[in-house]
């Protein structure tokens, strides 16, 4: 027997636990703005250089999006701890993690135009961020092939464990290849830096805002993911209905 | 400016939306489903 469908809006996805978490996030993020449109101008990069609120904190979300599609997918291959549970956070993270990643090419690419002159240039850095985004596009069709829910979930999880080798490659590239793009935005949290406390602080505020942005969108999307499921398990429970009433009645 | 607000607004924009869309998606599910997940 279903449940009589519900009339007026109702919060699907929504708890009070979330409502708070996209309170903070929403509080985090306006402080990051403010304060990442109020850093000092500098010498080298002029206005340019208030973008360090949102690009550093983006391209951290998204790595930290990736990891968590690999390590739920890990979790999820692993026997002992096989869960469907994990298979939609990953599909959750990956998804919100794609979105990240182009924000990462996107506002890389509107820093990269006033201060290097190119929007893009085929630099190790670049080439491996959005060879990330292909791949994580990659994870997103294979989540999309028709297929059994348990079948759909290993070939993702494996997918996720092919795709994160990109991410240390990416990371280091810096390091590895002479590249356009500067060293690691992590590196310069260290004390003895350069960087000005303005703009460590603006930096370090962007990184705790996109975090809780994140956070806040993969509870919202993992629930998503669970209302599709019971959707499909209906849907699949109607058909087989279906099929046994077209046989009793062929057999009468 | 434009590039910083540029980069500022793409951000945020894109944000808005995919939360937007996510928070409709699961909506139009829970009224299909009838049940919110909960």
């Amino acid at each position: 027997m279903t449940a009589p469908p519900s009339t007026g809006p109702r919060r699907a996805t929504g708890t009070p636990a979330t409502t708070v978490l996209g309170a903070v996030a929403l509080l985090a993020l306006t402080g990051t703005v403010a304060l990442g449109l109020a850093l000092p101008l500098t010498r080298e990069q002029r206005v340019y250089s208030r973008l360090i609120a949102i690009h550093p904190p983006v391209a951290w979300t998204a790595y930290l999006a990736v990891a968590v599609t690999a390590i739920a997918s890990a979790l999820y291959l692993w026997p002992r701890t096989r869960d469907r549970r994990w298979d939609r956070v990953a599909a959750a993270s990956a998804e919100v993690g794609v979105v990240f990643i182009a924000l990462m090419l996107a506002t890389g690419s509107i820093w990269g135009r006033p201060t290097w002159g190119v929007w893009w240039t085929w630099d190790a850095r670049l080439t491996a961020s959005a060879l990330m985004l292909v791949l994580y596009l990659g994870y997103l069709a294979v989540r999309r092939v028709p297929a059994d829910i348990e079948v759909r979930a290993r070939r993702s999880a494996v997918t996720a464990l092919l795709a994160i080798v990109v991410v240390p490659i990416n990371h280091m590239a810096v390091e590895w290849w002479r590249t356009l793009h500067q060293g690691r935005s992590l590196a310069e949290l260290d004390p003895g830096s350069n960087l000005d406390g303005a703009f460590i602080a603006a930096m370090l505020l962007g990184f705790l805002a996109m975090t809780l942005v994140y956070a806040w969108l993969v509870v919202h999307r993992y629930r998503v993911e669970a209302l599709e499921e019971r959707l499909a398990e209906r849907g699949l429970d109607a058909a087989i209905a279906e099929r046994r009433a077209e046989a009793v009645m062929v057999d009468q | 400016m434009t590039y910083v607000l540029a980069g500022y607004g793409i951000t945020l924009v894109v944000l808005v939306l995919y939360a937007a869309r996510v928070i409709v998606r699961g909506r139009t599910l829970a009224r299909t489903v009838g049940d919110d997940d909960r």
